[in-house]
């Protein structure tokens, strides 16, 4: 009896996510503009992934950072500058102009990336 | 501790042949390597003897005064490497407390916070009350000066300081030179002093004696360690160009969570344990992030760094010693 509320319970649970998830995606992708895009850089053992991103003009560029030392990440040329991020902490912007962007980890400046949008 | 430190020393070896170094003895004291080293600085000769026989009972008998070096006490960092650092450096004070060689002063290299927060700064000075030393120097290190270029740093532990920090004090006849190299770093270097504090350094030492034992302190290693990691400073070369002429020069870092040294004709280099947390030897993991080791180690790989200063040899006595042994 209690195995089976268990696996009731189980299928259950999942498949309410699910149904919550899609409503949700179908309403984002409703609202949503039909160029915007979405990229990420994760900051992992001290390192920006991928170093080099390459994204189509209007990309939303999210750094999230996984270590357990904060970090930055400040646009070489002054273009965008996070605040200090924690672990986990998220900073996201938005290109809106072509062109190369380097940048760096102001505490870990040996930390480099650049973002190239096109 | 980490394997390299062995072949470290051992190739700094070779710069002291024909200095009078007893390499049976040197090599003696590389056995007390992780937990505890000492050295002495005799007229610019560095001389090494065991722990042991530095340490203990007699600690600091006949020397003329000493002081103690604390390092990265990362408060507010709560992740796995140490979830309690505010009682790991509380632990460091009373070893302080219970030196029977009690020192003149205290000075910390830096990365005093974790996020350069109010809160973590006031958790500091709330443990720092705790010490009988009557005086605490500071650096910052590049966590102190994350959120308003190091205003608050400055505001608190700064005073009397020029430009992002710097100092310089005389005690007893040593010569004190408080460094930063955790501002305005820039992409893809390591640490760096700058031009404004370049200048006032070549000015400080100016006029000075050689015969004026130096000692200089800043948070990033004033040697070049691991430029992988960032474990160096851009332009400390110049800098130690200015001290060239003097006979003593000691020169110690924090920032890297390990002890290491080298020396380097006249000039001592050391780096002091963290109160917090240890960090990886130098290539040894992925990156230099913090590491993890079991509960029952982790005070065995933090500690304090004590430093007796016998003013008849213009000598230095630089003994490490982990919170726990």
């Amino acid at each position: 009896m209690t195995n089976k509320h268990v696996w009731i319970a189980g299928v259950a649970v999942p498949v309410m996510i699910a149904m919550i998830l899609l409503a949700g995606s179908v309403s984002v992708a409703a609202n949503a503009e039909p160029s915007a895009a979405a990229a990420s850089v994760k900051i992992d053992n001290f390192v920006f992934g991928p170093q080099t991103l390459t994204v189509p003009l209007g990309t939303t560029v999210t750094w999230t950072n996984s270590d357990d030392i904060p970090h930055t990440s400040v646009s070489t040329e002054g273009v965008f500058k996070s605040k200090v991020l924690d672990t986990d902490e998220k900073f996201s912007y938005t290109f809106t102009k072509a062109g190369t962007y380097p940048y760096y980890c102001t505490i870990h400046p040996k930390m480099t990336g650049q973002i190239v949008v096109q | 501790m980490p394997e390299k430190k062995p072949d470290l020393i051992d190739q700094n070896l070779q710069d002291l042949n024909n200095d009078g170094v007893d390499r049976r003895g040197f090599l003696k004291c590389m056995a007390w390597a992780g937990t505890g080293l000492v050295w002495t600085m005799a007229g610019g000769v560095p001389v090494s003897r065991a722990f042991a026989a530095g340490y203990g009972k007699n600690a600091g008998k006949g020397s003329d005064f000493s002081f103690v070096q604390i390092s990265d006490s990362h408060i507010g960092f709560n992740k796995p490497a140490n979830p309690d650092v505010t009682a790991t450096l509380q632990t460091a004070i009373g070893k302080i407390n219970a030196m029977p060689n009690k020192p003149d002063f205290i000075i910390h290299t830096g990365d005093l916070s974790q996020l350069s927060k109010p809160g973590e700064f006031d958790t500091l000075d709330q443990v720092l009350k705790g010490v009988s030393a009557k005086q605490i120097f500071f650096v910052p290190g590049e966590h102190d000066m994350l959120t308003d270029n190091g205003e608050q740093y400055l505001q608190r532990y700064g005073k009397g300081t020029k430009g992002t920090g710097w100092s310089s004090f005389d005690h007893k006849g040593v010569h004190f030179v408080g460094l930063v190299n955790v501002a305005n770093l820039k992409a893809g270097g390591m640490g760096s002093l700058g031009n404004e504090q370049m200048e006032w350094l070549e000015n400080d030492l100016k006029g000075r004696s050689a015969s004026t034992p130096i000692v200089l302190f800043a948070h990033i290693p004033l040697w070049t360690i691991y430029p992988d990691w960032g474990w160096g400073t851009d332009d400390s070369e110049k800098a130690l160009s200015y001290l060239k002429r003097f006979g003593s020069v000691t020169v110690l870092n924090g920032h890297i969570h390990q002890i290491m040294q080298k020396v380097e004709g006249k000039v001592s280099f050391h780096t002091a344990m963290s109160t917090a947390f240890p960090q990886p030897a130098p290539g040894s993991a992925p990156s230099a992030g913090p590491m993890k080791v079991p509960a029952d180690q982790l005070q065995k790989v933090l500690g304090i760094t004590d430093v007796n200063y016998l003013v008849s040899g213009r000598s230095l006595a630089v003994v490490d010693s982990p919170l726990a042994g």
